[in-house]
């Protein structure tokens, strides 16, 4: 893979952990119960820390291709200081919180997909992202059991929590078809996305099925949004960022 | 390095002193996190690898590490985080496991029972740290660090952290 590529497809998966760190985030204090407020939270911290880990090295390859930089690439100028067109996240990360359903769905499907992308990536070419895939897939395996069992709690749950789940699948499904579509800078990645998505609808279908939840008609078929690994974003990110970059576009440079 | 006879034996031991923020009675040896010293005149490379990926306390064992060997003379400090192979409980101390037990925090089983992707799994038979009873169940399985569940033990009804499987 080319080094351009190579920092698209880091700073792509980068943008993925920390939009939905970000948006988890979201959640500090309030959270339906304080366990479940702590354990979103707790996943806020995961993707963040895997953000810190794919954003140093995006920096590290970014200062190689731009030979001596004057202000050389980091972590915090490439979170803080990009614009929104310049992000690459999927658009089902940035979707707003909406309710705990909505939130506990969004986890789920994006936590399925990361497993999968990491089973795949712990294997792959580039050393330094193998590692970070090995290193994060145990966590992720925490949020993946725990989104799973919150989405047969709701949908097999009340009638209103089943309402609920309901309508976040009308919301966020149409978010989902993305994650499969290898972008430019992802084809020379190794990575086989028709297995990740045969594998996807597999285990969304077990886990629909044991909470009395169907996928929309058309299932993986149905009309996908897409462009968020491209820059071409929802109207949400634009106020994430706004609020996520706040401090260092007002008071450029500071510091803790 | 004229004044101090150092070898790697005596670092390991300053590294003894240097405790986990968030679980002071464990040192960063007993955590397992230290891999590798590399020593040359008056440099010094330390290799950690990170608990959890988003672990905050690791930013400043990285600091306190510096600090430390800052006074046993050593110019060039170098602490290098390395990924893979991925940390595990299972490079815990015994020594560690007993400390924690102590503390009372429930030190991680050594069969890695829980790392699975089954859904609504029996939880783990965690031992209380405070009356050693295994009647206990899990209330939470994310707790106060990003390491740690919560658990309550039926017997004693005391509340308390397991340091979880990873």
């Amino acid at each position: 893979m080319n080094l351009q590529n190579l920092i698209n497809y880091s700073l792509h998966l980068a943008d993925n952990s920390l939009i939905l760190g970000q948006r988890n985030a979201g959640w500090c204090g309030h959270g339906p119960v304080l366990e479940q407020d702590i354990a979103i939270t707790n996943i806020s911290l995961d993707l963040i820390g895997q953000a810190r880990n794919f954003y140093q090295y995006a920096a590290t390859l970014i200062n190689q291709l731009t030979n001596k930089p004057i202000n050389p690439a980091t972590e915090d100028s490439l979170a803080y200081l990009r614009k929104e067109r310049e992000f690459r996240n999927c658009l089902l990360v940035e979707q707003p919180n909406g309710d705990w359903a909505q939130t506990i769905l969004r986890q789920f499907f994006f936590s399925q997909y990361q497993y999968l992308l990491f089973e795949q990536l712990q294997n792959g070419k580039d050393g330094q992202l193998a590692a970070i895939a090995e290193k994060s897939l145990k966590e992720v395996t925490y949020h993946l059991r725990w989104s799973g069992e919150w989405v047969i709690r709701l949908g097999d749950g009340t009638e209103e929590s089943h309402k609920r789940m309901v309508k976040a699948i009308e919301e966020l499904w149409r978010y989902t078809g993305e994650m499969f579509i290898p972008a430019d800078y992802e084809k020379q990645t190794g990575i086989d996305f028709n297995k990740i998505k045969e594998e996807w609808n597999e285990k969304i279908n077990i886990v629909f099925s044991e909470a009395s939840l169907i996928p929309p008609s058309g299932g993986g078929g149905a009309f996908m949004q897409t462009g968020g690994k491209e820059g071409i974003h929802t109207e949400h990110l634009g106020y994430i960022l706004t609020e996520l970059q706040y401090m260092q576009r007002a008071y450029p440079g500071c510091v803790w | 390095m004229t004044t101090y006879q150092i070898d790697k034996k005596n670092i390991y031991r300053y590294l003894e002193e240097i405790k986990d923020p968030e679980v002071p009675v464990l040192s960063i040896i007993d955590l397992g996190i230290v891999r590798d010293i590399k020593m040359n005149d008056d440099e010094i490379e330390v290799i950690i690898t990170p608990t959890y990926t988003g672990c905050p306390a690791m930013d400043m064992i990285t600091t306190t590490i510096k600090i430390e060997l800052a006074t046993l003379g050593f110019k060039k400090i170098k602490v290098t985080q390395a990924l893979s192979p991925a940390w595990t409980t299972e490079w815990m101390s015994e020594e560690g496991k007993r400390k924690l037990k102590e503390y009372g925090i429930a030190p991680p089983n050594p069969k890695q029972q829980v790392c699975d992707q089954k859904l609504f799994a029996a939880a783990e038979a965690v031992q209380c740290p405070h009356c050693d009873s295994y009647h206990t169940h899990r209330i939470s399985e994310f707790g106060s660090t990003a390491c740690k569940a919560l658990y309550q033990c039926d017997d004693c009804k005391e509340p308390f952290d397991y340091f979880k499987c990873h």
